[in-house]
Formats: structure tokens, sequence, C-alpha cells
């Protein structure tokens, strides 16, 4: 019996021939992960129930990336749980503040999580590790908690549905625009409980930070997984990075799909998404005259190397508009260290934007950059919800790293395009 | 008897406890703040014992257990969604706050409805309007979670066993 490729990889590390969608099925899994919200309830958890080890030291990630630089007191107080912790049980992967940054960024870029492997983390996006080929999912704290005293999970077999995407890219049509449209078709909830599998010519080409913008966000349509499946491109950027050894997992012909799209993506502009769901989503034409109090480059969906390079290269000699401020926050690292090192730091600063350590910051209304009552503010993130970055009168759109840095320098959402006007792809 | 205290589609998880608020994982302290971005005046007028009712992807948005947490401290027992968002539900059943799916009940209740869950009838019985509204039951393996107080009563006991390391 044929199984797509969510399927395929549950069955063969759950030791079954074969599964179906809706069985329930308990798994080893490769990578646990936790961050500086989630870990220290996951801990106090894990130790009230007697836990004294956690299965493999080596297998556990705990990231700070939320509220570090600790934001406040309380939050201080959070991160010394998890301070302790990381050091008594000698955890491999333990990135305190000024050494990792956003979990999700760091994780597929340190090879710290491999093709085919099977990952929860206490955090909602850890779907984007599914851009490598793997299966990731988010969970809560009690979940981690389970799973760091007994490398085990459980999953409830999800349906899959395939996304097949053909034409050529427009400029700056990137992975955000590819899946900002396709939660515009399917919805909030388009998704929900299913596996979501990114496929055709357009994935095969793009490139991997774009698969993992794609799969990041496959939770805004309420998805389980979003797996694009491992091929050469994939293989090539784990070399020299990954950490372990990697299983390359392929859909087999005829599998079983509850739905199937086919995109045409040649005529998909830049996309924004409207206040307050990311399936508000329109192209850039249609947006209107929006003028925007605060731009934010960043995030795990967006604050890679590629996205800064992206926004260099159209703020480069340019000035942040009077009226609007400009954040931007590599999302770890070595992000940070290689745009300083390319000149792009020295871009953003220049142009008058905030530029700081990596953390999520903003993007969770956290800190760095909290929105007032009634102010709108243009973001690379995934998410715009009601309350998201700050005040609940303040209003979020979503957009790539290219509108965002036209929309800083006009001080109003700006089609890129009018930064250079050549119509080939990039 | 409980009251309803009705929402729409997609109550997200940034609503029910807005993240500035996730410096603690104390239900009491949580549950201060659940909801207060949606609707101010559920925290000035709910009693305990209240319950929730959402449409369709009740819970969506983040994996913060705080969110089932806050509801919980907020003294309210269940939450009643045409479906719920899959990493909020997982989150409620593994710490014991009842979610029952159940889209009849979800379309049948209005704001302020007086309602009652019938666990062993799955069933939700509508007194302000006289309406019986199926649920739609757990799969074994969650129901078996649910009976034995949550995933960590579960691990507790593995380690009894020594399952566990
Ligand atoms: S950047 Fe935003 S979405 Fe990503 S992990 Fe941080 S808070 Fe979550």
């Amino acid at each position: 019996m044929a199984m797509t490729l969510a399927e395929k990889m549950l069955a063969d590390r759950s030791s079954l021939a074969r599964v179906h969608h809706g069985e329930i099925v308990e798994t080893p899994v490769d990578l646990v992960m936790g961050n500086d919200i989630t870990a220290p309830i996951a801990i106090r958890e894990f130790e009230a129930a007697g836990a004294t080890r956690v299965f493999d030291a080596e297998r556990v990630a705990l990231v700070m990336s939320h509220f570090v630089p600790a934001k406040d007191i309380n939050s201080a107080d959070q991160t010394q749980i998890m301070r302790r912790f990381a050091r008594e049980q000698a955890i491999k992967h333990y990135y305190p503040e000024g050494t990792g940054g956003i979990e999700h960024t760091l994780l597929p870029e340190r090879g710290i999580v491999v093709p085919g492997d099977i990952v929860i983390g206490a955090d909602s996006h850890t779907c984007t590790y599914g851009g490598l080929g793997a299966f990731a999912t988010g969970v809560g704290s009690t979940d981690l908690a389970y799973a760091m005293a007994t490398g085990r999970t459980w999953f409830k077999v999800p349906e899959s549905m395939r996304f097949t995407y053909y034409g050529k890219r427009r400029a700056y049509v990137t992975g955000k625009d590819l899946i900002l449209h396709t939660i515009r078709l399917i919805g909030d909830d388009g998704a929900l409980y299913r596996a979501m599998e990114f496929t055709g010519e357009v994935i095969s080409d793009l490139p991997m930070e774009d698969r993992l913008t794609m799969s990041n966000m496959t939770i805004e349509a309420g998805g389980k997984v979003g797996i694009c499946a491992t091929d050469d491109l994939t293989l090539r950027y784990e070399e020299g990075r990954a950490q372990r050894p990697w299983r390359v997992y392929q859909a087999d012909p005829g599998a079983t799909y509850v739905e199937e799209y086919e995109i045409d993506v040649s005529q998909l502009e830049p996309q924004v998404a409207f206040p307050s769901l990311p399936s508000l989503t329109r192209g850039i034409s249609d947006v209107g005259d929006v003028t925007i109090d605060q731009v934010f480059i960043g995030s795990c969906t967006n604050g890679r190397l590629s996205d800064l390079r992206t926004a260099a290269a159209i703020l480069r000699g340019k000035k942040v508009h009077p009226e609007t401020r400009l954040i931007v926050i590599p999302a770890t690292q070595d992000v940070y260290k290689a745009a300083l090192r390319e000149g792009l730091i020295e871009v953003f600063v220049e142009a008058g934007a905030s530029v700081s350590t990596s953390t999520c910051g903003p993007c969770l209304g956290g800190h760095m950059g909290v929105l007032g009552k009634g102010e709108r503010c243009l973001s690379t993130s995934n998410r715009n919800y009601v309350g998201r970055m700050g005040d609940r009168e303040a209003e979020v759109f979503l957009a790539g790293p290219a509108v965002a840095a036209a929309t800083a320098v006009r001080g109003r959402i700006t089609d890129p395009r009018e930064f250079s006007p050549h119509e080939e792809a990039v | 008897m409980a009251r309803a205290w009705k929402y729409g589609d997609n109550v997200d998880t940034d609503v029910i406890i807005p993240a500035r608020y996730l410096v603690t994982g104390d239900p009491v302290a949580l549950g201060k703040h659940c909801l207060e971005n949606l609707d101010p005046e559920f925290l000035e007028k709910k009693s305990q014992g209240d319950v929730i009712v959402g449409g369709r992807n009740f819970g969506c948005g983040s994996s913060r257990e705080h969110a089932p947490i806050a509801i919980k401290g907020a003294g309210v027992p269940c939450v009643i969604a045409e479906s719920f968002a899959r990493i909020f539900f997982r989150n409620a059943i593994n710490i014991g706050l009842r979610v029952y799916e159940s889209p009849a009940a979800a379309k049948g209740i209005q704001m302020g409805d007086e309602v009652e869950v019938d666990e062993g009838q799955a069933a939700i019985f509508n007194r302000t309007r006289g309406e019986r509204y199926e649920i739609i039951p757990l799969s074994p393996f969650v129901q078996e979670i649910v009976a034995s107080g949550g995933l960590m009563a579960k691990l507790r006991k593995e380690l009894a066993e020594g399952a566990a390391p």
C-alpha cells in the first residue's frame, strides 16, 4: 500500500510495515527542544514526576530566544530554572543568549536537526524542520517533559495534503509569498491535524532557506507538519553541517492525499497578510495606501542571511522614512556574524535601523519593539493575531523582507519592484 | 449552573493569554489575564465553573501550555468548540482541562446560555434552549491519558514500573 511522506516516516520509525491516518503510534524521537518560555514548565513537571535524568543529553536542545536577554525580573527567574537544569543534565545543545539565537533558525543551521529526523519541540514553529525533510511538530511543555524523560512520544498519523507548485517565480517572490498565498487558499485551519507536502518544480528549485520559511508557517494553516522531501539541494545544504547521519524518505507513487492543489506561481506577486489573520493575504498591487509606524525584519520565518541580504540590497544608501522606525534582528548569532562580515549590519545602521542581538523580541510582543495602541507594523514574522505584537488595537501586516525594506524607506506598504523594475526571477 | 461565554472561529493563543504574561507558569496568575485581549468583560463577570464555547480552530497559534493553564486558572473547567487546534487540544488533555468537540453545541449555544456537560452520556445540555448536543468521542489512547489524570501521571506510572530511564 502506497504511503505519503508523513506516513512513510512514522511507519519506519515506529517499526511498523504501514500506518493509516487516524492511527496512534508511539515513536522514538531523534531530538526534543524547549525554549525559555516552555522549558521551565517542562522542567518543573519532569522533576515533579520524579524523573532524574534526560533520556539522552545529546538529544535535548534547550534554546533561549524569546525573552532574552531577560526583559524583566520574572523572565530572568524563569531562565534560571533552565540554566540550572542544562548544567545539571550536561545538555549538549544548550544555547543561552549570545551563543545561539532563535531555535528554528539555529537547529537546522548548525546541523542539530537533520533530514529524516523525528522531532518534537515545545514551540509551535518546530514544524520549520520539515523544510529539510524531517517530521517535526510543536507540542506543549508536558509533552516535552514526557519525551525528555522517555525519548518517546505519540502521534496520531495525520492525513496528508499535497501542494504542487509550478511556473516561474517572478522577482521578489520567495518562500514567504508561496506560503502566504497557500494559507489564503486553504484558510487558517485548512490543514488542521494534517500533514502538508510541498512539491513540484518550484520547490525543487527553491533555496533551503525558503523551504524552511514555508514549512515554518505550516502551523498558520493549522498543520501538524509541512514537509519538503529531501533532495540533492538538501544534501548539499547538509554537507559540513549535519551533526548526525540523516535518512532520506520519499512519498510512494500512488499514495492517497485528502486534498491536492496545483498552484501556478507565474502570476504571483509579493504577498501581504492583513490584520489579523495570516489568511487575509493579498497581492501587493491590491494593498492600497497603508502607512506603517514600525517595520520589523527578523524572526524564525525571515531572519536568515538571505533575508538580510535582500533587505540590505534595497536599503543600501537609503534612509528609513522619518515617520517609520525599522528594527532588524538577525535570527541567530551566526547570521549576525555573517551579516557583519558582509557589511549588511552597517547598511541597516546607516539607514537608521535599530539592530539587536538575536531574539524573538517583537515577534511575540515580548520586548525590543512592542506596539502601542493603534500602531501599525509590517513584520516579516509569521503571526498577525490581535495583540500579537503588543496592544490589542495595534495592527500587524505580514510580508517578506523585500516588501519590508521597501516599506521602511517609503513609510507605507511598498512594492519592492519600485526599487528595481526588472521582472527577472530572483 | 454554568453559563456559556461564546466566541467565534480562530480564538488564538495570543488572545487567550498574551505573551507578555508568559513569565510564570502559575495558574492563578495566568488566569487573571485569560481572554483579556478578546473580551475584557469575561474577566469581570465570569463565575467559577462557567464554560467557554468557541467555533472552529479554537486555540490556534502558539504551543504555550499557558493557554489551557490560564483557562483552568480562570475557573473554567471545560471548553466546547466545533474544532480545536492540534497543539492546544493536546496540551489541554495533558494538563487535565476538559475539551469537547461538538459542532452542534458550538452552533446552538449562545452567549450567556446555561449549559451542562454529561460525560457519561457524551452529551451537552443547553438548559436555556432545551437542546441536547452530541460530543465527538476521544480516541481510546487519548481517553486513557485523560483517565489516568494527564500525561505526567502516565509518566509517574512508567517510572515506577521502570519503563523509562
Ligand atoms: S521568532 Fe516568533 S514565531 Fe519564531 S520562535 Fe520566536 S516567537 Fe515564535
